[in-house]
């Protein structure tokens, strides 16, 4: 294979030979391949989380949220019809709206006082005829030219997205039948947020993404798992990727544990334990598949995870080339009964910033961060399991969602 | 869940200076790594909780940690000396002014602010959290403990991770 070059970097980005089972480190610390992404990614053809519909439940809801760095607003109008725009305004720029969450019947940028309807259309303009005759705007001033910037937005199973391209195929051909099953699966009947927070990890938002879709190391690093035998690659389990291969669902199931010898000559093998509090992993099988333990990503920026009954999403935005905020929001559903809602709010303890499974990858990740800044043209080596980017129902003890995340951008990139 | 109590007056004087110093000795005992005497503070079926000032408010019952009894504060413990992997780094807690009021129930309701400044091993010291603590406090054989203790940190937004209990 040849290696390939990227035109608008001022020095192209050579790919190097080993395809998606190599990745040059400048990708992590480069900031003109940082705003190249903003471009053809977020801005791109791909559908972003925006939010979840639980914040925007209600007509006159207003959240606001990010796609890559640029900030947007997410409205429900008084119809119920949702809206997102870019959270800029179009007279100087300044943002729109401030809360994270409120309901209003209209946007009132506080610099000039230009009043938007809940769509984003510029309804008034602050002494647009002047004052005693005198100042205001021009004759040709028309309203109808200025608007907040508009995005497509499309929901499914509550959670809301949003695209700036208008060549993003349907969310639902975007999704892949495979992944859209997976996420009705979780997500497909109301829902309840039981808490929300995020963490601020300083590291390139892309090796967030490869972290998430890599199980070798999820019971390796994360020694809880393994001592609970919440997930351990000794279950059966395995590896699905979408057509693009750049979103993935890993699953686990935890009935099938046959304990393997390998696990007792890593650290996270060692650490026999009780639990003196065993509320923390009291849970109820609540699916007949079989599957107690579910990762899955849509790229670029959104994972749900589903540990036992802990139900989450989590979605990243990027917050400059090296530093990455983390959001998750932890779920149940309406229907829950109270021992249910207890168990998911105990089973909360695993996961999170402070998360005893999860917590370790608040640093792993910019520990590669630290690691590879200042050798940009060296390159990992992700041939765990093979060289290519393929499903794999009989094993997670590879990498391959990995190479799958990398394929996709790659070609979303132009890097190929 | 502790809440503070406006209209109650203050704990007689001798009452209050002895958990002023026993909340001092809390956070100092962690401050100087003393991890293993955190459980002690605590009854047995003590609650602590480690959450945000927008979980708290908007009444969502999972926040950052929660300990329910003092087995899973042991857990806790347990994990982060022996399972959890992170960069080694100190808390440092200063105190605010304890509000202690006696409660119908006749636990003792307490209300404090805080701030956690972190150390790394990069020799970077940085406030880490910052917020309240709503604490219900018994005497137990004479010996003060929480029954409850709520950390509501002003942020939503940890930075990196959080290991140790605040
Ligand atoms: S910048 Fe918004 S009204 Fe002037
Ligand atoms: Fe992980």
């Amino acid at each position: 294979m040849n290696p390939t070059t990227a035109s608008s970097l001022s020095e192209p980005l050579a790919w190097p030979e080993g395809g998606v089972a190599r990745v040059p480190f400048r990708v992590f610390s480069d900031a003109e391949i940082y705003a190249l992404e903003q471009e053809r990614i977020f801005r791109g053809p791909i559908w972003n989380f925006l939010c979840m519909e639980a914040d925007v439940a209600r007509p006159g809801d207003v959240r606001t949220t990010w796609v890559g760095e640029t900030p947007v607003v997410v409205t429900r109008d008084q119809d119920g019809k949702l809206h997102a725009m870019v959270n800029r305004c179009a007279h100087k720029g300044a943002l729109v709206c401030l809360k994270q969450k409120e309901n209003r019947e209209s946007l009132t940028c506080v610099y000039h006082a230009w009043n938007y309807s809940l769509d984003g259309k510029l309804q008034s303009v602050a002494f647009r005829n002047g004052l005693k005759g005198k100042g205001g705007m021009p004759e040709d001033f028309d309203p109808s030219k200025h608007r907040l910037q508009p995005l497509r937005v499309a929901t499914f199973c509550g959670l809301v997205f949003g695209t700036f391209s208008e060549e993003t195929e349907p969310l639902e051909d975007y999704l892949g039948a495979p992944m859209a099953k997976f996420i009705a699966r979780n997500l497909g009947r109301p829902l309840k947020v039981l808490g929300v927070h995020s963490q601020m990890i300083h590291n390139n938002w892309k090796l967030y993404a490869e972290n998430v879709r890599d199980s070798y190391h999820a019971t390796l690093l994360h020694t809880f798992y393994t001592t609970f035998k919440v997930n351990r690659l000794d279950m059966d389990g395995g590896i699905i990727l979408s057509d693009k291969k750049w979103h993935h669902i890993s699953y686990t199931k935890r009935a099938t544990l046959q304990a393997e010898k390998e696990y007792e000559t890593v650290h996270a093998g060692q650490y026999q334990s009780q639990l003196a509090g065993p509320e923390l992993l009291r849970a109820w099988d609540e699916f007949d598949d079989g599957i107690t333990h579910s990762i899955q990503t849509v790229f670029p920026t959104l994972v749900v995870h589903f540990t036992l009954n802990s139900l989450a999403v989590r979605y990243f935005v990027p917050r400059g080339v090296d530093k990455t905020e983390l959001y998750w929001v932890f779920l149940g559903y309406e229907r829950d009964d109270a021992a249910q809602q207890r168990m998911r709010v105990m089973q909360g303890n695993l996961t999170g910033a402070a998360g005893l499974v999860s917590l370790e990858d608040g640093c792993i990740n910019e520990f590669v961060q630290r690691g590879t800044h200042g050798s940009p043209d060296e390159e990992a080596f992700i041939e765990m399991g093979g060289k290519v980017a393929e499903s794999n129902e009989s094993s997670r003890a590879t990498e391959a969602s990995v190479r799958g995340f990398w394929h996709g951008y790659r070609n979303i990139m132009g890097f190929n | 869940m502790a809440a503070q109590l406006k209209d109650a007056a203050q704990v007689d004087s001798a009452t209050w200076f002895r958990v002023a110093n026993f909340l001092a000795d809390y956070a100092h005992r962690l401050d100087d790594g003393l991890i293993d005497d955190w459980t002690g503070f605590f009854t047995q079926d003590a609650v602590y909780q480690v959450t945000t000032r927008e979980n708290f408010e908007a009444g969502y019952p999972i926040g950052i940690m929660l300990c329910e009894g003092r087995g899973m504060m042991e857990d806790r413990v347990l994990a982060l000396k022996t399972a959890n992997v992170f960069e080694p780094h100190t808390h440092c807690h200063i105190l605010g002014r304890p509000d202690l009021r006696p409660a119908p129930d006749g636990t003792i309701a307490a209300r404090s602010n805080f701030s956690v400044y972190r150390t790394m091993e990069s020799g970077a010291t940085e406030l880490f959290a910052l917020g309240k603590y709503l604490d219900r406090i018994v005497f137990e054989g004479g010996q003060p403990r929480f029954r409850e203790r709520r950390v509501i940190l002003d942020s939503r937004c940890i930075d990196v991770l959080m290991v140790f209990p605040l």
